[in-house]
């Protein structure tokens, strides 16, 4: 049964996101030879729009305008309203990002429907779609059904893989569309992220309470300088951004950032399943606790059990001497 | 000014891994012995949030409103421990085994039933079902404002200011009354109450209202009956991994065997 998606796309100066490319592809395989339709809002939509169909969307949805540059999610809200009046999807599909989670429940109430936050897979069959995602901190996954239409739902990075497809046109639709935010920005502050994010690195440094102090942060520096800075960030359990020992734009866990690099390295972090719901994707994980009770070795591919202070240290001069 | 927090009891989240359990036949979450239920904890800084902005204004009255069983009484309670002025309880057989939709929906008709409302208070999610949108979904539904994911949040001049956490840095945004706000760790620990204050939390009204209480609302469209996402599967995810511990005289000896593993896998 064929099915039609509309994906509320996201882009900057240098392209679409990567997590668009990658719901486009997902939506792509879903519709099962369906629309796939793309809503992309502000200045430069317009030229975004052909990579949106090399990534398997068959029309776009422009709103090319700098009064919607800017998120502001109930004005959003009412331009993605004013799409889905015009192409009936069936499922509308977001990212689990500071668009998504704040746009996909405003969409799902408007449209008198149900949304399903924070997916990791998404599935259709002649019934209709079915959406997992984790809860209880990670400790359960459930999966939903829909008994209303459209289903909405915001998906995790990294849930589909991107691929560019054979097909590379489409149909642009322009939209002409004022709308106003009841809520106005007086101020934002981006934290600039020196170097590599944390998100696109190959290897996720974590420190967590168990440190005792901001200091051990300095020790994991001089770790994360020795692998090189272009390969390894620094990232901070909750405890530990909340104790202010780190920044909280560098927090990993189900209220932070999810990554998943090639190697994370959990150091003096427990890994309560609130903070495994951010890692739990790394392709390997090594733990390094006092404690070799800690719930980080369970998910660990190697596990040291020991003082970080002598093993770090030891790390250091061992990649030194390598 | 009249405040709402809305406040919801969960399975405690800190329940070790080992003892959490599922009834994989009824879809549910085994409570787990001997670990009582707790305040999710996101609410518990949502109340905090509005309990600041009350101590600086102080003509606030602040309703603490749960939608639960019985023993969510328990959850109200230790807002009203920590200062809020008043308990409503929404109990029905008919509210169970809802989604967040029919959640959204009760708690907005209360807040509407209350009718003075200037500022409603909710946890950015709630610690067992993680979806973060029962707040936006009230606003939604009453048409009015709402800014999510608060770290600090201040009411004057008929305007709700919100410092947001965004992924990458931070917001801060304005809003007419009535709005939303829902609330994330970074705004701090929620205050620990006295026993004096928890003595006369006993002492404070919670009302009840049931089903029969919203004429505006049908049994067809809340609980079980209303739900919009139905739950098909609940599970725990199985680790197929298998950790290696690396074992060592010294932190030398564990630190270059780690370090010739991660060479082997050419991750190094």
């Amino acid at each position: 049964m064929t099915k039609n998606i509309l994906v509320v796309g996201e882009f900057n100066q240098d392209g679409l996101s990567e997590t668009t490319a990658e719901l486009l592809t997902g939506a792509s395989s879903l519709s099962s030879g369906g629309s796939v339709s793309v809503v992309l809002l502000g200045s430069g939509a317009q030229e975004k729009a052909q990579l949106s169909f090399s990534y398997g969307a068959t029309k776009a949805y422009t709103i090319d305008n700098e009064a919607f540059s800017e998120f502001l999610p109930d004005k959003w809200a009412i331009a993605v309203n004013d799409i889905y009046e015009k192409e009936s999807p069936d499922l509308i599909l977001l990212e689990q990002s500071t668009v998504g989670r704040d746009l996909g429940p405003r969409l799902a109430f408007k449209l008198n429907s149900a949304v399903a936050m924070d997916c990791v897979s998404i599935e259709s069959d002649d019934t209709g779609f079915k959406a997992t995602r984790p809860c209880f901190g990670g400790n359960a996954r459930a999966t939903y059904s829909y008994s209303a239409s459209p289903a909405v739902a915001t998906v995790r990075a990294k849930s589909f893989e991107a691929q560019t497809q054979s097909n590379e046109s489409g149909e642009v639709v322009q939209i002409d569309l004022a709308a106003d935010s009841k809520v106005a920005v007086i101020n934002r502050e981006e934290v600039a992220t020196e170097g590599l994010k944390l998100t696109d690195a190959p290897i996720v440094l974590c420190g967590g309470r168990g440190l005792g102090g901001p200091e051990g942060f300095d020790m994991i520096q001089e770790l994360a300088n020795v692998i090189g800075t272009d390969k390894a960030a620094i990232g901070s359990s909750r405890a530990a951004c909340d104790l202010g020992w780190y920044p909280v734009a560098n927090q990993v866990g189900l209220t932070g950032k999810v990554v998943n690099p090639d190697l994370y390295v959990g150091i003096a972090v427990s890994g309560a399943s609130q903070h495994m719901a951010g890692c739990s994707g790394s392709k390997s994980i090594i733990a390094i606790n006092k404690d070799p009770e800690a719930n980080m070795f369970k998910s660990a591919r190697w596990g040291i059990v020991g003082d970080y202070k002598e093993v770090v240290p030891a790390l250091i001069e061992a990649i030194k001497s390598s | 000014m009249h405040f709402v927090i809305c406040a919801k009891q969960i399975p405690d989240p800190d329940t070790p891994p080992s003892a959490f359990k599922i009834d994989e036949t009824k879809n549910e979450v085994v409570p787990a012995p001997g670990i009582s239920p707790v305040l999710s904890q996101f609410d518990g800084i949502a109340a905090e949030a509005a309990l600041r902005i009350k101590e600086k204004l102080g003509d606030v009255k602040i309703t603490v409103i749960s939608l639960g069983k019985e023993s969510a009484q328990a959850a109200i309670k230790q807002v009203l421990a920590m200062g809020a002025d008043e308990g409503l309880l929404l109990e029905d057989d008919a509210f169970e085994n809802g989604d967040h939709y029919t959640t959204a929906l009760v708690l907005s008709e209360a807040i509407k039933k209350l009718g003075d409302v200037d500022a409603i208070f909710c946890g950015r999610q709630a610690a067992d079902w993680d979806m973060g949108q029962v707040g936006l979904g009230i606003a939604q539904l009453l048409e009015i404002p709402c800014a999510i994911i608060g770290k600090d949040v201040d009411v004057a001049d008929g305007k709700m200011t919100v410092q947001r956490v965004l992924l990458d840095g931070f917001e801060t945004v304005e809003m007419p009354l009535p709005s939303v706000v829902t609330v994330s760790n970074e705004l701090g620990e929620p205050r620990y109450p006295k026993l004096q204050q928890i003595m006369q939390a006993a002492k404070k009204t919670v009302n009840k209202w049931s089903l029969a209480d919203f004429e505006n609302l049908e049994a067809t469209q809340v609980g079980e009956q209303g739900r919009k996402l139905k739950l098909e599967k609940l599970f725990i995810p199985t680790s197929d991994s298998e950790v290696e511990i690396i074992e060592g005289e010294s932190a030398q000896e564990q630190a270059s065997a780690l370090v010739s593993r991660l060479k082997d896998a050419k991750i190094l």
